[in-house]
C-alpha cells in the first residue's frame, strides 16, 4: 500500500508519441463535425481478432504508455463513444453485432480499423468463417496498420483524431 | 347544522334502498349521487365546525337501545369526516366509470352507500352504543364489498374470511373496552366518560387502553394485526380498496386518539411506548414488504401498513411527550401525525384508484406482466406518477411536509425527554428513514416497471386510457396532493384547531411565518413553496442550458443498446421480481421467501435443459409464525370436540339429559 | 427570515456558491482521477479532462431509445436541477443564506433522493436489461444509505435542537469543543460511508468499470449520449461536490463566513475550496488501496454506517 508513495516521487516513464507513422497521407484523420480537442472516447469491438491487437490496446492504457494522459479512454457503451475501434477480420457471427454497435454510436463518430486483419483480413483472408475486412462492411475513417500495431502507433493515430 | 348530519345519514339509507332497486346500468350513478350527497352534507358540517370552532351536537333517545343516538362533531371528528367525504366523492365518481366494464351487483350497490355513511358517522358519534353500532355497520358493509368478486377466485373468499375474523376480534376488543368504560363511569355518553375516566384505577384504565389499542390497531392495520389488510385490499374491487385504505384505516387512528386523548385524557408513558414500537414495527415491516411485492395492489396495501406505522409513531411520540411533561412538543407531534394521515389518505386514494384503472384496462395487477403503460395511457399514468412523487415524500408534493414535521417532532422528542427516548427516538428516526428509502425503491419499481419501459404481455400491449370518469376520480385526489404539497400553509390553521382539541395548550406550536412553517421555540423553519419555486427555476435553467449549449437540436430515435444484439424482447428486460431481488436478499430474515426451482431437462440428456422455472413465494412472517400455530391449535381442539358430535340423536338426547341434571344439581 | 435578508451581498454569495459548484465540480472529479493515476504510477489526464469531455459531448447529437418516454429525456435535467436547488439552499460559504426556508437537512436528503429516483426511473424507461439492473441496484443502495445519512445528520442536529443547516454550522463553529467529540466522530464515519455510496465511488461502486455486470451508476447512463451524458456527468460530479461541501461544513466548519462582508466571504471561498480539495484528495488516495466490495456485501457496509450513526445519536444524548 505504501509503494504508491514511492512511485509518486519516482520519475514517471513517459512516452511522448508525436509522429504519426504508417498512415497513408491521403487519409483524413478527423471526425467531421466534432472538435474533440483532447477528449476521445473509444468503444472497442473485437470482430474476430486473434487477440494480438487486444494485447496492444491493453498496453496503451498501461502505466508505461498511458493513453489516458491524452484524454483517450475506453468506455462501456457505444452511446458514449466517438470512435469504434474494430480489430480482427469480421467473422460471419460478428457482422451483425458490429453493425448494431456502429449504428448505436451517437453522431458524429467514426470507425477505426486496427491491425492488418481489420484492414484486409490478414492471414485470415478467405477463411470459411470470415465475412470480409472491416473496410468491406463499414465506412472506415482511419486505418492503423501492423500485425499487431505497436502501442505507440495506436496512440499516435488516435491522437491525430483527438487533436483535430 | 344538525340538519346536515341527519341529511347525511338519510342520504346513505335512501341511497342504499334506491341503488338496490335500480336496474343494472343506473346503479353506479345512483350510488354516486347519494354518496356524493352524503359526503357534501358531511363536508358542509365539518367545514362549519372547523371554521367556528363550536361542536355540533344532536341527541335523541329514540332509534337505538339504551340511551339512544348521540352525535357530536368536534374539530377532530370534522377532520376525519371531511377527509372521508373528499375520498368518497372521488371514489364514487371513479366507480361510475368502472361500472361500465364491471356491472355493480345489487348487493354491493346497496353496501357502498352504507359503508360511506357509516364511515362519515363514526367520527361524529358521541356515545358508546351509537359508536359500536356504526363501527359494526362499517365492518359488515365493507366485508360485503370485499366479497363483491367472490366468484372470481378462492383467494377473494379467503381474504374476506381473514378480514371478517380479524375485524370481528377487533370489534370485540373495542366493545369490551367501551363497555367497561361505560359501566365504570355510569353513563355511556363520551362526555360523561371523559369526566369520570381520570378517576378510574390505573389497572382499569390500562386494560381499557390496551384493549382499545388492539381493536383499533387491527382496523388500522398495524403489525401484527395487519394480516388481513394486504389480502383484503388486494382482492377487493379497486374503489373499495381505495375507500378502505384512504378512509377506513384512518378511523383506527381516530379510535386510538379518541380513546387515548379524549376519553382517557392521556396516560402513562409506557402506553405510548407501546404505540411507538407498534408504529415503528409496522413502518419497517410494511415498507420491506412493499419494496419486494410484485403485485401492484399488494404493494400499495403494504405501503398502507407502513404509513399507518408512521402515523402511529407520531401519535405515540405525542403521548410520550405529554406524559413526560412537554405538551408543546406533543402538540407538534400530533400535528405531524394528523397531517400525515390526511396526506396518506389523499395519495393512497390516488394510487389505489390509478391501480384500479390499470386493472380495468389490462386485467392484471401483476407488475411482471405490465410495462409500457405510460405511452398507452398517459393521463392515468401521470396521475399515478403524481401519487408516486407524493408518497415518496419528494419535495414539493404533499408527503414531504408531513414527514418533515414527524422528523421535527422526533428531533424535539430526542432533545427534551428522558432515558427511554434516548434509545427509542433514534430508532424511530431510523425506522422512518429506512421506510423513506424503501418506499422510494418500492415506487420506483411500481412506476418504473409497471408504467415505463416495454410491455411484457399482450394485455399491457393493447392497453388504452380507461373511461374518463375513472381518471376524473383519481385525478381529483391527485390535484389535492399537489395543492397541499405546494401550499400546505393553508392547512396550518385547520390542524392547529384539531390539535388544540386533543392537546389543550396555551397556543399553537406550528406557526405560519410568512409563507413558511415555523416551529415555536425552535430554529426550525421550512418553506415548501420556496422549494417548489427554486426547483421550477432550476429546472428551467437546466433545461434551457441543455438547449442552448447543444449543437444539435434534434434527438435521434435509436434502437436500444443491448450489448450488440440486434433484437431485444420484453423477456430480456428487468421485471419487478428481479428489481426487488437485491432488497429481497438483504431482508431475507424478515421475508423468509421460499424458492421454487423447476428444471425440466430435454429427453436425450439431462444436461440439455428444456425449460427452467424460478419462483419465489413469501408468506407474511406473522401469518406463518403467529397465526398458523393458533390455527393449528384451534383445529386440534376442534377435532377433539368432534368426538362429542357424532350425529347420533340418542347421544344428543343423552347430552341434554345430562345437562339438565347438572343444572338441577347446581341450581338446587 | 431567520436573520437573513435579501441584499446584494447575499445574492452574490449564493451566486458564488452556484458558480463555484458548477465550474468546480468537474475539476474536483478530474483532480481525483489525476491523483489516482499519479499514485498508480501513471501520468494521468489533466485536471480539466472532465470539462474537455463535457465540452466535446455537447457537440454530439442526443439519442433516445425508441420505446422510451419523457422520463428518459428529462432525467439529466432533473438531476442537475435538484442539485442546483441543493446548492442554492445549503450554507457553503456563508451561513446567512437567502433561502433559509429551504436550508433544512431533511429537505436536502429528499432532494438528493429526487435526483437519484429520476435517474433510476429513466434507466427503467429505456427498457434494457442493463438499465433495469442499474436501477434495481441503485435503489437498493439508496434505500439503505438514506437512513444512515438521516440519522448521522440527526446526531449533529440533536444537541442543537434544530434541523436548519445554518444553525448547525453556526453552532459547531461557536462550540469548537464539540468538533472532536465521540458522537461527531461516529457520525463522521457514517457520513463518509454514505457519501461514498451515494456518489458511486469505491468500495461501493467502481466509476471506471467497463463490465456491465459489475456496474451500478454506469449502468444507469449506458443509453445517454451527447449533451444528455454531459448533463449526467456534470450532475453526478456536482452531487459529489455538494456532499463533500456538506461534510466539510458540518464536521469541519472552520472558515465559513457568518456575515456577508466581502473579506470574510473571500476567506470562506478559499477555506471551502481547500477543505473540499483536501477531502477529495484523501478519498482518491484511499481508493487506490481498496477494491470494490461484492454487491451483496455493500448492505453490510451500509448497515454498519447505520449502526454508527445510531450510536452517534445515543452518545450525543448521553454525553450532553
Amino acid at each position: 500500500m505504501y509503494g504508491f508513495l514511492i512511485r509518486w516521487w519516482r520519475r514517471r516513464a513517459r512516452v511522448t508519441v508525436t509522429i504519426p507513422r504508417g498512415l497513408s497521407p491521403t487519409e483524413v484523420a478527423q471526425i467531421d463535425g466534432l472538435n474533440p480537442r483532447g477528449s476521445l472516447q473509444i468503444r472497442h469491438i473485437d470482430a474476430g481478432s486473434c487477440n494480438g491487437c487486444e494485447m496492444e490496446i491493453a498496453s496503451i492504457f498501461s502505466p508505461y504508455y498511458d493513453a489516458e494522459q491524452y484524454g483517450i479512454r475506453l468506455v462501456a457503451s457505444p452511446r458514449h463513444a466517438d470512435v469504434a475501434l474494430v480489430t480482427g477480420p469480421v467473422t460471419k457471427n460478428m457482422l451483425s453485432p458490429l453493425r448494431v454497435t456502429v449504428e448505436a454510436m451517437s453522431v458524429p463518430s467514426v470507425v477505426v480499423a486496427l491491425g492488418d486483419c481489420a484492414r484486409n483480413c490478414g492471414v485470415f483472408a478467405g477463411a470459411y468463417g470470415v465475412e470480409g475486412s472491416v473496410t468491406d462492411v463499414t465506412d472506415v475513417r482511419l486505418e492503423i496498420p501492423g500485425c499487431p500495431p505497436a502501442p505507440a502507433d495506436i496512440i499516435a493515430a488516435l491522437r491525430r483524431l483527438s487533436q483535430s | 347544522m344538525t340538519v346536515w348530519l341527519v341529511a347525511m345519514a338519510a342520504c346513505g339509507g335512501v341511497g342504499a334502498a334506491c341503488a338496490a332497486a335500480a336496474p343494472n346500468n343506473a346503479r353506479a350513478v345512483l350510488v354516486a349521487v347519494f354518496a356524493i350527497g352524503a359526503s357534501l352534507c358531511g363536508l358542509i358540517v365539518s367545514v362549519w365546525v372547523v371554521q367556528s370552532g363550536h361542536p355540533v351536537h344532536l341527541a335523541t333517545s329514540q332509534i337505538l337501545p339504551f340511551n339512544g343516538v348521540e352525535l357530536r362533531l368536534d374539530p377532530v371528528g370534522a377532520l376525519f369526516v371531511g377527509l372521508t367525504a373528499v375520498v368518497a366523492i372521488a371514489v364514487v365518481i371513479f366507480n361510475v366509470g368502472y361500472s361500465r366494464g364491471h356491472t355493480m351487483s345489487r348487493t354491493s350497490a346497496c353496501a357502498l352507500p352504507i359503508f360511506v355513511v357509516s364511515m362519515l358517522l363514526i367520527p361524529s358519534v358521541w356515545n358508546v352504543t351509537t359508536f359500536l353500532f356504526c363501527w359494526e355497520l362499517m365492518a359488515v358493509s365493507s366485508l360485503v364489498l370485499v366479497l363483491s368478486d367472490y366468484q372470481r377466485s378462492a383467494s377473494v373468499r379467503s381474504a374476506a374470511l381473514w378480514y371478517a375474523v380479524l375485524t370481528q376480534i377487533g370489534a370485540a376488543a373495542i366493545t369490551f373496552a367501551m363497555v367497561v368504560l361505560a359501566v365504570k363511569s355510569g353513563s355511556q355518553s363520551f362526555s360523561a366518560i371523559a369526566l369520570h375516566a381520570p378517576s378510574l384505577s390505573p389497572a382499569v384504565r390500562s386494560t381499557v387502553f390496551l384493549l382499545a389499542l388492539a381493536g383499533f390497531a387491527s382496523k388500522a392495520g398495524a403489525v401484527p394485526l395487519h394480516v388481513w389488510l394486504p389480502k383484503a385490499h388486494a382482492e377487493a374491487p379497486s374503489a373499495v380498496s381505495a375507500l378502505m385504505s384512504a378512509a377506513m384505516v384512518n378511523l383506527g387512528i381516530y379510535g386510538i386518539v379518541r380513546v387515548g386523548n379524549t376519553l382517557l385524557g392521556g396516560g402513562p408513558a409506557w402506553w405510548w411506548i407501546i404505540v411507538i414500537v407498534l408504529g415503528a414495527t409496522s413502518a419497517v415491516f410494511g415498507s420491506i414488504h412493499s419494496a419486494t411485492s410484485t403485485d401492484l395492489k399488494r404493494l400499495l396495501a403494504y405501503s398502507t401498513v407502513d404509513n399507518i406505522g408512521l402515523i402511529l409513531i407520531a401519535v405515540g411520540t405525542a403521548g410520550l411527550l405529554r406524559a413526560t411533561g412537554h405538551p408543546a412538543f406533543a402538540a407538534l407531534a400530533l400535528f405531524a401525525g394528523m397531517f400525515h394521515l390526511v396526506n396518506h389518505a389523499l395519495f393512497k386514494g390516488t394510487l389505489f384508484l390509478s391501480a384500479g384503472s390499470v386493472l380495468y384496462v389490462t386485467g392484471t395487477r401483476d407488475l411482471d406482466q405490465l410495462g409500457g403503460l405510460f405511452k398507452r395511457m398517459p393521463i392515468a399514468s401521470t396521475i399515478f406518477a403524481l401519487g408516486t412523487v407524493a408518497i415518496t415524500a419528494l419535495p414539493p408534493l404533499s408527503g414531504f411536509v408531513s414527514e418533515w414535521l414527524i422528523l421535527q417532532g422526533l428531533l424535539h422528542g430526542i432533545s427534551s425527554s428522558g432515558t427511554v427516548s434516548v434509545v427509542l427516538m433514534p430508532l424511530s428516526v431510523g425506522a422512518l428513514a429506512l421506510t423513506g428509502g424503501l418506499t422510494a425503491a418500492a415506487f420506483v419499481k411500481a412506476f418504473g416497471v409497471g408504467f415505463l419501459g416495454v410491455a411484457r404481455s399482450s394485455a399491457a400491449e393493447s392497453a388504452q386510457e380507461p373511461p374518463r370518469l375513472m381518471n376524473v376520480g383519481s385525478g381529483l385526489l391527485a390535484a389535492f396532493c399537489v395543492v397541499i404539497g405546494v401550499a400546505p400553509i393553508m392547512m396550518v390553521g385547520l390542524f392547529n384547531r384539531v390539535v388544540l382539541v386533543l392537546e389543550p395548550g396555551p397556543n399553537s406550536i406550528v406557526r405560519r411565518h410568512g409563507e413558511s412553517f415555523a416551529i415555536q421555540n425552535a430554529h426550525a423553519m421550512f418553506d415548501p413553496s420556496l422549494i417548489a419555486i427554486v426547483l421550477v427555476v432550476a429546472l428551467g435553467v437546466a433545461f434551457s442550458a441543455r438547449r442552448i449549449l447543444s449543437r444539435h437540436y434534434s434527438v435521434r430515435q435509436a434502437p436500444v443498446w443491448a450489448g450488440g444484439r440486434s433484437f431485444q424482447t420484453a423477456r430480456m428486460t428487468y421485471t419487478a421480481t428481479s428489481f426487488a431481488e437485491p432488497l429481497q436478499r438483504v431482508f431475507d430474515d424478515v421475508l423468509q421467501p421460499s424458492h421454487d426451482l423447476d428444471v425440466s431437462p430435454s429427453g436425450e440428456s439431462r444436461y440439455y435443459v428444456e425449460s427452467v422455472q424460478f419462483g419465489t413465494r413469501g408468506a407474511d412472517l406473522f401469518e406463518r409464525h403467529l397465526y398458523q400455530p393458533v390455527f393449528s391449535f384451534v383445529r386440534v381442539i376442534a377435532n377433539k370436540a368432534r368426538l362429542l358430535q357424532n350425529g347420533s340423536v340418542h347421544r344428543y338426547l343423552a347430552y341434554s339429559f345430562a345437562a339438565l341434571l347438572v343444572v338441577l344439581v347446581v341450581a338446587r | 427570515m431567520n436573520g437573513a435578508e435579501v441584499s446584494l451581498a447575499s445574492v452574490a454569495a449564493v451566486m458564488a456558491q452556484v458558480v463555484l459548484c458548477v465550474f468546480g465540480a468537474p475539476l474536483l472529479v478530474g483532480l481525483m482521477r489525476t491523483v489516482r493515476c499519479r499514485l498508480e504510477g501513471r501520468v494521468g489526464p489533466p485536471v480539466v479532462q472532465t470539462w474537455r469531455d463535457v465540452r466535446k459531448l455537447l457537440q454530439k447529437q442526443r439519442t433516445q431509445p425508441e420505446r422510451s418516454s419523457i422520463f428518459f429525456t428529462s432525467a439529466p435535467v432533473v438531476l442537475v436541477a435538484t442539485t442546483l436547488a441543493i446548492i442554492v439552499f445549503i450554507p457553503m460559504i456563508t451561513t446567512r443564506t437567502i433561502f433559509s426556508g429551504g436550508s433544512d437537512l431533511f429537505a436536502i436528503v429528499f432532494l438528493l433522493l429526487a435526483g437519484s429516483m429520476s435517474l433510476a426511473l429513466a434507466a427503467l424507461d429505456t427498457g434494457t436489461a442493463f438499465g433495469g439492473m442499474g436501477s434495481s441496484r441503485l435503489m437498493a443502495i439508496i434505500a439503505l444509505a438514506e437512513p444512515a445519512l438521516l440519522v448521522a445528520i440527526l446526531a449533529v442536529a440533536a444537541p442543537l435542537h434544530s434541523s436548519s443547516l445554518s444553525v448547525i454550522v453556526v453552532g459547531s463553529l461557536h462550540h469548537s469543543v464539540w468538533i472532536a467529540t465521540p458522537q461527531r466522530l461516529l457520525a463522521l464515519g457514517a457520513f463518509v460511508i454514505v457519501v461514498l455510496a451515494e456518489s458511486g465511488r469505491l468500495p461501493v461502486d467502481n466509476p471506471a468499470t467497463h463490465l456491465e455486470l459489475t456496474m451500478i451508476h454506469e449502468a444507469l447512463m449506458l443509453e445517454y449520449s451527447g449533451p444528455d451524458l454531459a448533463f449526467v456527468v456534470l450532475g453526478e460530479s456536482m452531487r459529489f461536490t455538494v456532499l463533500l461541501a456538506l461534510l466539510s461544513n458540518l464536521f469541519f466548519p472552520w472558515g465559513i463566513s457568518t456575515s456577508l462582508r466581502a473579506p470574510s466571504l473571500v476567506v470562506a471561498v478559499i477555506a471551502l475550496v481547500a477543505k473540499v480539495t483536501l477531502l477529495a484528495v484523501a478519498i482518491a488516495a484511499g481508493e487506490v488501496a481498496v477494491a470494490k466490495l461484492r454487491l451483496f456485501r455493500v448492505p453490510e457496509l451500509l448497515a454498519g454506517a447505520f449502526v454508527l450513526s445510531v450510536l452517534a445519536v445515543v452518545s450525543s444524548l448521553v454525553i450532553s
